[in-house]
């Protein structure tokens, strides 16, 4: 249940006090984490625990990091050349660096929604599907059941059921922004990342996503980067503040947004610096 | 604001029109070009009066106006013209055109009864008929009303019987002639092996061939004899008289007595077998089909086989090869591939794909085929196949540079949303690249095919000839034969200009061929511009 409150720093932000769920509470662990591009650092000695199926939310000011740690965590930086890393990074207990672990096994476990809403140039339905038609599925039935369901927690169906071999690309902007989620949640990952899903929508699609984003932490575990300080409010349970590179601060959103132990982080939520 | 950047404006300005100055020239030399290609090419088929002229000198000439043109050494004030007339009849005038001073043209008249015939032998010939002799030996005069009837009929008729004649002659003999050179082989093979079945089978083969050479031979014989042996008795120009049976008459005319609709009719029947007719007479006449067919064949199976190799590679060498000096150099290689003259591509054809490569096939399948027929190549010499090849690795350069910035501009989001799926890279590229960048593939595509549809220096050294006794394509198994050598528009283009032994009557099936070739070359192009249109269809719609 939202509920008004008047932090000193930051006067007008709802905060969510934080849902306590059964879950493990390191479920994905990230130690003494250090990552560079090229000679460049970007990430250093970040350590943070994050529990099982609840909404992380990675804030900071713009180009401190928080892009890269997220795409670390399915490992989508390996795609960029001469990148280098330190420290680990465990999800159940497992490094996702072991060499026994598959990186494409490991993307499939973990979704990724991006910034910029990016369909396919396929229809809508294969769009939703293409997580599944990856791992060869070919059974209709399967399809169609895993592309309705994924629109439902979407909150698409309804908008889209009648053009299902439609053109993603005539959608608009936040209803692709949602069908690039249900893509991301099709085959069930446990953890979905989402790297400012709502940069680029107006309110009303914000508020779409961020409704969604409540219904889905029952099943996943989401790790969102945002820029806005509402939206980690409103929707995280844990929140992560990274400057230069470094983890100035991480624990309950509530903390954070109440009672930071930190200056910086108080400057930061407060809108003195960004 | 200073005076020195004000005046920079009409500086600009300045290079504004040069630029423009740079499309108009460009421009106007393509519509030149293409104008006069057109307007030779399309002129050809048209049937124009046909004056009977007096000149000074007492001559008397009929004949198709060709060409007019200023007298070399005429003064540039008061230029004299010459005109050249198409007077045919080439066995009684040595030559079917020539040369008259215009100035010396007494008088010039269009009477009703000049007729103009398209021969098989010894190009056309205008002249004024007198009577038809039938072929029941029955006389009709000019002047007798049943002659034009009558005159058409029996072209007709004569026509029908020599179209059974070469449908005797050209294509059942034909194919009797091929399944006996098999069988002698088959023969020769048996008899050094010591088969003593296969010798009785194949002799009896041979021998039934044989007798149904004869027959075949015995039938076209009596189709000549017991056909029409009506003839033509008419004057030429110089009044003597001149006899041509109806057999050697293919299309026959009044240039004087048409009207318009006539000579529209006309003009579509010799456009129709200037298409779909074999040539004759040198190729100065007849029509393109083969060349047609084989441009056609040679350009698509080219498409086919640079399409694939052109993109493999530029699928390793962008998405998979690791970035480094080597990738560089194979790229800069890879783009001087492009700048090397075609008539390497022609000798590397002839040494590797027809001398190497064909050699070796024919050393491993067809080795019976080598040994016992003289040594004669099946691919070892050029052929429909090696041609296709040689221009595919001309044009490898295009397509791989095209698939190459196409798989760039690839939206990075795309191939990311793909890859954090759990797609692996296989994947990506044959489910969401290739498809994202089919329509820069087939730019390149289309690029590739302008390129070698019009190329014709390699093709000359590894397949094309002047005039195939077969198409590459026909009714016996494999149906597409790879190995035959073929015809081409562009080859076709060179001969008749340069190789010809008569010129003026090349002269105006060059433009033919030349506007057929760009016409062939357009439509190919069309054909995969619309294919890319439909698919790029598919990429648009975005909304945001
Ligand atoms: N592919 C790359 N190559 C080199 N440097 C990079 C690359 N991607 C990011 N960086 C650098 O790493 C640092 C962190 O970038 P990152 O994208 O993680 O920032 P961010 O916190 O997501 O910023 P924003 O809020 O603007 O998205 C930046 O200094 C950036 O310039
Ligand atoms: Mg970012």
């Amino acid at each position: 249940m939202p509920e008004i409150m008047n932090p000193p720093s930051s006067s007008r932000i709802k905060v969510r006090p934080a849902t306590e769920r059964e879950g493990r509470k390191d479920y994905i662990s990230i130690r003494d984490y250090g990552f560079w591009y090229g000679q460049k650092k970007a990430l250093d000695a970040i350590s943070l625990d994050i529990p099982e199926r609840q909404v992380v939310a990675f804030i900071g000011p713009s180009g401190c990091g928080k892009s890269t740690l997220l795409r670390n965590l399915n490992r989508m930086n390996d795609l960029v050349d001469d990148v280098r890393h330190e420290g680990d990074i465990t999800i159940s207990g497992r490094s996702i660096y072991d060499a026994g672990l598959e990186v494409i096994s490991l993307r499939r476990r973990v979704g990724m929604v991006f910034q910029k809403s990016n369909p396919f140039p396929k229809s809508v339905f294969e769009n939703v599907v293409y997580a599944l038609r990856v791992v060869g599925v070919r059974d209709r039935a399967v399809l169609e059941e895993a592309c309705e369901t994924s629109l439902r927690k979407a909150a698409l169906w309804d908008e889209v059921k009648d053009r299902l071999d439609d053109s993603a690309l005539g959608l608009s902007g936040g209803q692709m922004q949602r069908l690039c989620i249900a893509r991301a949640i099709a085959n069930r990952p446990e953890i979905l990342l989402m790297d400012e899903p709502c940069s680029a929508l107006d309110p009303i699609a914000t508020g779409k996503i961020e409704e969604l984003i409540h219904e889905l932490k029952d099943q996943f575990t989401i790790v969102i980067v945002t820029h806005s300080m509402q939206q980690a409010a409103r929707v995280s349970d844990r929140t992560a503040f990274f400057y230069l590179g470094k983890q100035i601060e991480y624990d309950t959103t509530e903390k954070i947004f109440m009672n930071p132990s930190q200056a910086q982080t108080e400057a930061y939520i407060s809108g003195r610096f960004g | 604001m200073d005076k020195s950047s004000d005046s920079s404006t009409p500086r600009g300005e300045g290079w504004v029109w040069f630029t423009g100055l740079g499309l108009i020239i460009g421009l106007g030399m393509v519509i030149g070009l293409l104008s006069l290609v057109v307007m030779n090419g399309v002129t050809v088929f048209w049937a124009p009066k046909v004056p009977v002229a007096l000149v000074d000198d007492g001559r008397t000439i009929i004949g198709q106006l060709a060409q007019r043109r200023i007298r070399a050494g005429s003064p540039a004030d008061h230029p004299r013209y010459e005109l050249q007339y198409q007077v045919g009849l080439r066995e009684l005038n040595g030559n079917s055109y020539l040369w008259v001073d215009e100035a010396k043209i007494k008088s010039e008249s269009f009477p009703a009864d000049v007729l103009g015939l398209e021969r098989v032998e010894n190009g056309p010939a205008f002249v004024r008929p007198l009577s038809l002799r039938k072929s029941d030996g029955k006389l009709i005069a000019i002047t007798d009303s049943a002659f034009e009837p009558a005159f058409q009929a029996e072209v007709a008729a004569a026509s029908a019987v020599r179209e059974k004649l070469v449908e005797i002659t050209r294509h059942r003999i034909g194919d009797v002639n091929e399944e006996m050179d098999k069988a002698r082989v088959a023969l020769r093979r048996a008899e050094d092996l010591k088969l003593a079945a296969e010798i009785a089978d194949r002799r009896r083969q041979i021998a039934g061939l044989e007798v149904r050479f004869a027959s075949l031979q015995a039938e076209a014989k009596k189709v000549v004899e017991g056909g029409a042996v009506a003839s033509l008795v008419s004057k030429d120009a110089a009044g003597r008289e001149v006899v041509v049976p109806l057999t050697q008459v293919i299309r026959a005319w009044f240039p004087n007595r048409l009207d318009t609709w006539g000579r529209v009719q006309l003009f579509f029947s010799r456009l129709g077998e200037f298409i779909f007719d074999e040539p004759r007479e040198a190729n100065t006449e007849g029509g393109l089909m083969p060349a047609i067919f084989g441009t056609l064949v040679m350009t698509v199976f080219m498409s086919l086989m640079v399409t694939p190799f052109g993109v493999i590679t530029a699928i390793y060498l962008r998405e998979y090869a690791q970035n480094g000096p080597v990738l560089r150099i194979v790229r800069i290689s890879v783009n001087n591939l492009a700048g090397v003259p075609s008539i390497v591509f022609g000798v590397f054809g002839l040494g590797f794909f027809v001398y190497v490569l064909g050699g070796s096939i024919d050393q491993l399948f067809f080795a019976d085929q080598l040994k016992y027929n003289n040594n004669t190549p099946v691919f070892g010499t050029g052929g429909l196949l090696w041609c296709s090849l040689t221009l595919a690795l001309m044009t490898l350069p295009v397509v791989i540079v095209a698939t190459e910035e196409a798989l760039a501009a690839v939206p990075r989001g795309m191939r990311e949303a793909s890859l954090a799926t759990g797609a692996s890279k296989w994947q990506t590229i044959r489910d969401i690249l290739l498809p994202a960048s089919a329509p820069g593939i087939l730019t390149g595509v289309i690029l590739a095919m302008a390129r070698g549809a019009g190329e014709v220096a390699p093709l000359m050294l590894v397949g094309v000839v002047k005039l195939a006794p077969t198409l590459p394509f026909d009714g016996s198994a494999p149906f597409l034969h790879m190995d035959r050598k073929f015809m081409h528009l562009g080859f076709h283009v060179y001969d008749l200009g340069f190789q010809s032994p008569d010129s003026d009557a090349a002269r105006p099936m060059v433009f033919a061929t030349t506007l057929l070739l760009i016409v062939l070359v357009v439509c190919l192009n069309i054909g995969a511009i619309w294919i890319r249109n439909r698919l790029r269809a598919r990429f648009k719609g975005a909304s945001f």
